[in-house]
């Protein structure tokens, strides 16, 4: 998904003088010749990302339309304050760009685990948030989110999903990837929804199949579209490589606990309120906490076995 | 139209009426800058008034917010809007925040607040304005204390490398932050030979000297290879003797007998 989004923008750079890409010194071998085909739009700037923020935002107010890229917290927690105060107090046209998503980088240790960020930067006013699960989507949000000019926040899985049926897309609207009559429904948001269209596959012998939707929007949230899932499902479950607090769970159980009509079932899976002492690779920690596909049948047949 | 030490002593009156009448802090933080800002906005700013946004304007950024009323007070002394509504400062339902805010005040290009934000975003600024072969100047001020901030050192390191020198970096080094002395504190000292082997170019002058401060941002023009960087040596409280290098005028506003001892001191005339 990585690349698929990097050529977006330079597609963007080569088209638009007034767009700039930042990056806080990360992106070995994909900016190789940005310094020199963008000299005047591609900036390294160092190991820095509230400076880098900040430029953004004084880049942006002057009529430029910026993108700042780093990897796991470094664009958004290391410079949480020039996001909130620089970028969208002022309500800047910067697109903040994190690579490695929840446990993308699951060797590497909890400094580069970003599964606090939807909780922490949703708590923003003014900003966009989009949590693609595939390149089609990456592709239909940039094309939608370049006519934003406000500030904007992409969190970019490892992980991806293939061979997905490639419908439209609306941005703030969950996109239904598969379909089942079963009235139960899984929303994911990011690469695990790779794991959501698993879970289809692993219980439909049982004709305990859901529907899976895609949240590649996680704010602005079309509401309405929300509580129309509470009167078309039964059983509601989501699914995120993120913390307990403030993401896809939090933020759609807020909704659907306002609607008249409310499922009987409503189950959230995350990763819960602590720091893991281990690392691993991505699909290791999923399933250390659950978060498999494997794991998330045996909960989902637990919870429906009445 | 008034000379910059008429706008000075505007200034200094103006920040003294409305943090005793709005009971806000941050007098002596205000009356420290009183005369840069004159200068600036007398003598040395490209504007105009009555179209703040200005394509061609300098900008100017107030990094340390929390002297938001010295520049209200000259945003208003110098004709972007009515100095009658100085009197708004720090009321229920105003926009004239007590640190700077940019919502429906015009003339102000940035909101601050939090210590370490306006460098970074004039570094933007600045950045934009030579990749567009645009020819105005990006002036920013921040305080002495400030400079405790890593993100401004980060801003100083990026002005340095990317050679810009449409940036002029005002240091109001009036030697007194929150609690005491900037040496007491954490020491910047030796603060110019720190900014020299930043590859900045720098000037140091006394800060309520206008012809000095004149000359200072006028030598601005004549380098043009390195960001700008001046140390404005200052006295914290400049122009009440008795808020003058007194820290706890960071906080305490003036009422009753220290009011009016405060306005008869400014305006002597009377």
């Amino acid at each position: 998904m990585r690349s698929t989004l990097i050529h977006q923008i330079e597609e963007t750079l080569s088209t638009n003088s007034n767009s700039y890409l930042l990056t806080g010194d990360l992106g070995f071998g994909i900016f190789d010749d940005f310094p020199v085909k963008y000299p005047d739009q591609f900036f390294n700037c160092g190991v820095a990302e509230q400076n880098m923020t900040s430029v953004a935002c004084g880049l942006a107010m002057e009529g430029g339309s910026v993108f700042t890229y780093s990897i796991g917290n470094f664009s958004t927690l290391r410079c949480l304050e020039q996001i909130r105060n620089d970028v969208c107090y002022h309500s800047c046209d910067v697109t903040v760009i994190t690579v490695g998503a929840g446990f993308s980088y699951g060797q590497l240790g909890v400094s580069h685990f970003a599964t606090e960020d939807l909780a922490i930067v949703s708590a923003l006013p003014n900003i966009s948030i989009f949590s693609p699960c595939d390149d089609f989507e990456i592709n239909q949000l940039y094309s939608q989110l370049r006519l934003l000019k406000s500030p904007k926040y992409f969190r970019i899985d490892k992980s991806y999903c293939e061979n997905l049926p490639q419908s439209s897309l609306t941005l703030g609207v969950p996109r239904l990837i598969s379909e089942s009559s079963s009235r139960i429904a899984l929303l994911a948001t990011g690469g695990i929804v790779s794991e959501a269209m698993k879970v289809v596959d692993l219980l439909q012998p049982y004709n305990l199949a859901p529907s899976v939707y895609s949240v590649h929007t996680i704010k602005p949230i079309d509401e309405s579209f929300v509580e129309s899932l509470s009167s078309s499902y039964d059983a509601i479950f989501t699914l995120e490589e993120h913390n307990k607090y403030g993401g896809l769970g939090s933020i759609l159980s807020q909704i659907l606990l306002s609607c008249s009509t409310r499922p009987s079932v409503f189950k959230s899976f995350y990763i819960p309120d602590c720091y893991p002492s281990i690392v691993g690779d991505q699909q290791y920690l999923r399933k250390y906490y659950g978060l498999d596909a494997l794991s998330l049948s045996k909960s989902l047949r637990s919870i429906l076995s009445f | 139209m008034h000379n910059s030490v008429q706008l000075a002593q505007k200034i200094r009156l103006d920040v003294v009426n409305m943090t005793s009448s709005g009971k806000s802090s941050h007098v002596a933080s205000c009356l420290s800058i009183a005369d840069i800002l004159a200068v600036l906005y007398c003598d040395i700013l490209v504007k105009d008034p009555s179209v703040p946004s200005l394509p061609e304007r300098d900008r100017f950024i107030l990094s340390k917010g929390h002297a938001g009323a010295a520049v209200y007070a000259v945003l208003a002394e110098s004709g972007y809007f009515s100095p009658d509504l100085l009197n708004n400062h720090y009321r229920n339902g105003s926009n004239f925040s007590g640190h700077v805010s940019h919502h429906r005040v015009p003339g102000v290009e940035v909101s601050t607040g939090s210590l370490g934000h306006g460098l970074g975003i004039a570094c933007g600024m600045a950045l934009r304005a030579k990749c567009t072969a645009q020819n105005h100047r990006i002036f920013c001020l921040l305080s002495d204390g400030e400079l405790d901030e890593g993100s401004n050192w980060e801003s100083f390191l990026f002005a340095a490398h990317f050679k810009l020198s449409n940036l002029v970096i005002i240091i109001d080094y009036n030697k007194l932050q929150s609690i005491s002395s900037t040496e007491n504190t954490i020491a910047l000292e030796p603060l110019l030979d720190k900014f020299r082997s930043f590859n900045l170019h720098v000037l140091e002058t006394d800060g309520h000297n206008h012809e000095s401060l004149r000359l200072c941002f006028d030598n601005c023009l004549v380098n043009t290879s390195s960001p700008h960087i001046i140390i404005c040596h200052t006295v914290k409280g400049k122009g009440v003797s008795f808020m003058e290098n007194n820290v706890l005028w960071h906080y305490r506003n003036a009422q009753g007998d220290e009011y009016d001892a405060a306005i008869s001191q400014l305006n002597p005339t009377r």
